[in-house]
């Protein structure tokens, strides 16, 4: 018999039992609209990561104190877990890199009026908004003077700025006090948002690092040191380039650790996007369950169509059909099952997605492999919980079958 | 012997095995059947009708003895060659005419076909072939009814169509007036006697009831498996000339869900 009219007769005895047709595929509609929606939730966040390293810019190189690369803190070959300002200073003759900020930053009380806030003041370099692609809304940047006197000047991330002089003030010019020394506001930046961490970033203020180092920290060494390339294409060649200079700088011999971590932003961020990826891996398992149930429905389903229509298997065995062409009957019904019902459930994956989108603000993307993923493994589930059942029907004596009551 | 026989049994055994005991359905049975011979077999419940039949049919294998159909070894052949016979050569009816429920009588006549794995026969030609048979049951004008929608006689017709739709040689029956009452009996015995006289398909019907054998050209008689009674019939029934001296049928089985046996 041609596919072509097992097919016609597959969905001709489905249509004979449309009640329990539909509820057999609900199963399926349900796990694979819960496999493509989890797989929305984390590929969503996945892509939000790869957008926000895209924002921070690709161009970023991190150098930290210590060696993070092995797991804790390790003091490396160097003599101790330091960067001085004159690493980063020496930072600014590499090739390739465009702008160098030292970093380092403290936790402190600042007090506006009657207003007053505990917030990160962040001590960078004057390029350090070239570096972060952060532009000012109010006031402006400091300068390089402020950076050599370790002026009392600051500027305030956005949220700062709100909760001390109110939404929309600009308060360039006024006196705040930070840990009870008087600075000027010189500038307030531009809002950023939340962190793919769920972190406020405009919850911070910034201030010269020679000022947060003499006047509030008193911290002889710098924090960390933020590199940036002319382009994304020089990134990795550059990161090693860093890396040789501070090897050179720190007298770290061939064969020994580093004493410090350089690192691209995109190389952080693989390790969050890594999670993330994991996460997802175990939703969309979870999902699969569901999944699996579905199957298991239509098996059952299709063992009790075969013991019903045991007498119609016997006479379709008496007039001639082969063992085969019966087990392809069953297979076929049960296969038009899962993938109808995959279906209907990518239809509602799609719009379970777009609800969490909608609803929840919550980046929901559905790859489209999931869906042929998903397809393919609905197809899976019906070969395979409608084998055992076909071959039952298949193995059946035509003679035995067609007495059956 | 002028002709080869077209069925030839020889030492045909069929046991089943429930559990300890072993029930000898069948003990020795030989036979030959020439083309166009029309058999009546009968003989008391359980000596072997049915058993033999399906042996006959292909629907089941011998436990021991030689079965050749039209020369050919079929004893021992394979399940699919089996099915191949069973589409090609034989047809059969049932006691309980086994229609397809839910599927019209076209579309039951049809069903063989489809399981025909040579003839590539396309829709508009099983739909010509099927409505041929159908007439030749004269069942034309009820080729769009749903077996529950037929009487009896009307659905052991549509059966009956079914079987002859292969072109098949054989034509088996089991017991097929046994749930019909006598009339339709007789139109249905008419039926096998035409097909039997004007296309030359040997017929064998299982029948319990004497005077439905009398339509045959020969009597054959089982009891304990065996064949113990096998003559020609000399005083044979024609079921054409009975028909036309019964009285006409007082109400035809016309209205939609009549069920005039079967189940
Ligand atoms: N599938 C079976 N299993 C066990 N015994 C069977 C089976 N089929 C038939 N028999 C036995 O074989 C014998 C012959 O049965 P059958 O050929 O159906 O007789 P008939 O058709 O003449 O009434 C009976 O004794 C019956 O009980
Ligand atoms: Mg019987």
């Amino acid at each position: 018999m041609s596919i072509f009219m097992t097919l016609r007769i597959a969905l001709k005895a489905l249509g004979r039992n449309k009640m329990r047709t539909a509820l057999t595929m609900l199963g399926m509609i349900i796990g694979v609209a819960a496999v493509i929606a989890m797989v929305a939730l984390g590929s969503g966040a996945q892509a939000q990561i790869e957008e926000q390293i895209k924002q921070s810019g690709t161009n970023l190189i991190m150098v930290m104190p210590g060696n993070f690369s092995s797991g804790g803190v390790r003091m490396g070959g160097g003599n101790a877990v330091t960067l001085k300002t004159e690493d980063a200073t020496a930072l600014r003759d590499v090739p390739g890199v465009q702008y160098v900020s030292a970093t380092t930053q403290t936790r402190v009380q600042v007090v506006a009026g009657n207003q007053n806030w505990s917030t990160n003041v962040q001590g960078v370099d004057v390029d350090f908004p070239n570096i972060r692609l952060w532009t000012v809304k109010f006031g402006s940047w400091f300068g390089d003077q402020d950076v050599r006197g370790a002026s009392k000047v600051i500027v305030l991330g956005s949220s700062v700025a709100n909760t001390l002089f109110g939404e929309g003030v600009d308060p360039t010019g006024q006196i705040i006090r930070v840990k009870n020394q008087p600075f000027t506001v010189v500038g307030v930046m531009g809002p950023k948002g939340q962190s793919s961490t769920g972190q406020d970033q405009d919850d911070t203020a910034f201030a010269p690092y020679t000022t947060i180092m003499k006047k509030l920290s008193g911290n002889q060494n710098i924090g960390g040191i933020s590199v940036s390339t002319a382009s994304a294409d020089d990134v990795l060649e550059a990161t090693e380039k860093v890396k040789q200079v501070l090897r050179e700088r720190h007298k770290i011999g061939p064969g020994m650790e580093d004493d410090f971590t350089a690192r691209t932003l995109e190389d952080m961020a693989a390790t969050r996007t890594e999670m993330t990826r994991t996460m997802t891996s175990l939703l969309a398992s979870i999902a699969g369950v569901s999944l699996l149930v579905g199957g298991i429905g239509i098996m059952n389903i299709m063992l009790v169509s075969v013991t019903e229509r045991t007498r119609e298997i016997g006479l379709r065995l008496a007039i001639g059909a082969r063992g085969r062409d019966v087990l392809l009957q069953f297979l076929v019904e049960a296969v038009v099952i899962s993938m109808f019902g995959g279906g209907i459930g990518i239809g509602l994956g799609y719009g379970l997605s777009w609800a969490v989108r909608t609803f929840m603000e919550w980046p929901a993307l559905v790859p489209l492999n999931s869906v042929f993923v998903a397809v393919g493994f609905a197809a899976i589930v019906g070969v395979f919980f409608g084998f055992y059942p076909a071959r039952k029907a298949a193995s059946l004596d035509p003679i035995e079958a067609l007495r059956f009551e | 012997m002028a002709q080869q026989p077209v069925i030839s049994v020889r030492n045909l055994t069929r046991n089943y095995q429930l559990g300890e005991v072993t029930v000898r359905a069948l003990r020795g049975v030989s036979f030959d059947v020439q083309p166009g011979e029309f058999i009546s077999i009968t003989g008391p419940s359980g000596s072997g009708k049915s058993t033999f039949m399906h042996l006959i049919g292909c629907l089941d294998k011998p436990t021991s003895g030689e079965y050749f159909l039209d020369g050919k070894d079929v004893a021992k052949a394979s399940k699919d060659e089996l099915a191949l016979v069973r589409n090609q050569k034989i047809g059969f009816v049932f006691q309980g005419f086994n229609l397809l429920k839910r599927t019209t009588a076209l579309d039951n006549v049809e069903l063989p076909l489809l399981y025909n794995p040579k003839s590539g026969l396309k829709a508009a030609d099983r739909h010509k072939k099927a409505m041929e048979v159908l007439a030749a049951v004269k069942m034309s004008d009820r080729h769009h009814h749903l077996p529950n929608q037929l009487s009896g006689g009307q659905q052991q017709r549509v059966a009956i169509a079914r079987a002859l739709v292969t072109n098949p040689s054989i034509l088996l029956a089991d017991e097929p007036t046994g749930a019909l009452d006598t009339r339709t009996s007789v139109e249905v015995m008419g039926i096998f006697q035409r097909l039997n006289k004007e296309l030359g398909i040997t017929v064998m019907v299982i029948t319990h009831e004497m005077d439905i054998a009398e339509y045959g050209t020969r009597f054959v008689r089982f009891r304990d498996g065996k064949v113990v009674v096998d003559q020609a019939i000399t005083k044979r029934r024609n079921a054409e000339d009975e028909l036309a001296a019964l009285p006409p049928p007082e109400v035809d089985p016309e209205p939609a869900g009549a069920h005039a046996g079967g189940h």
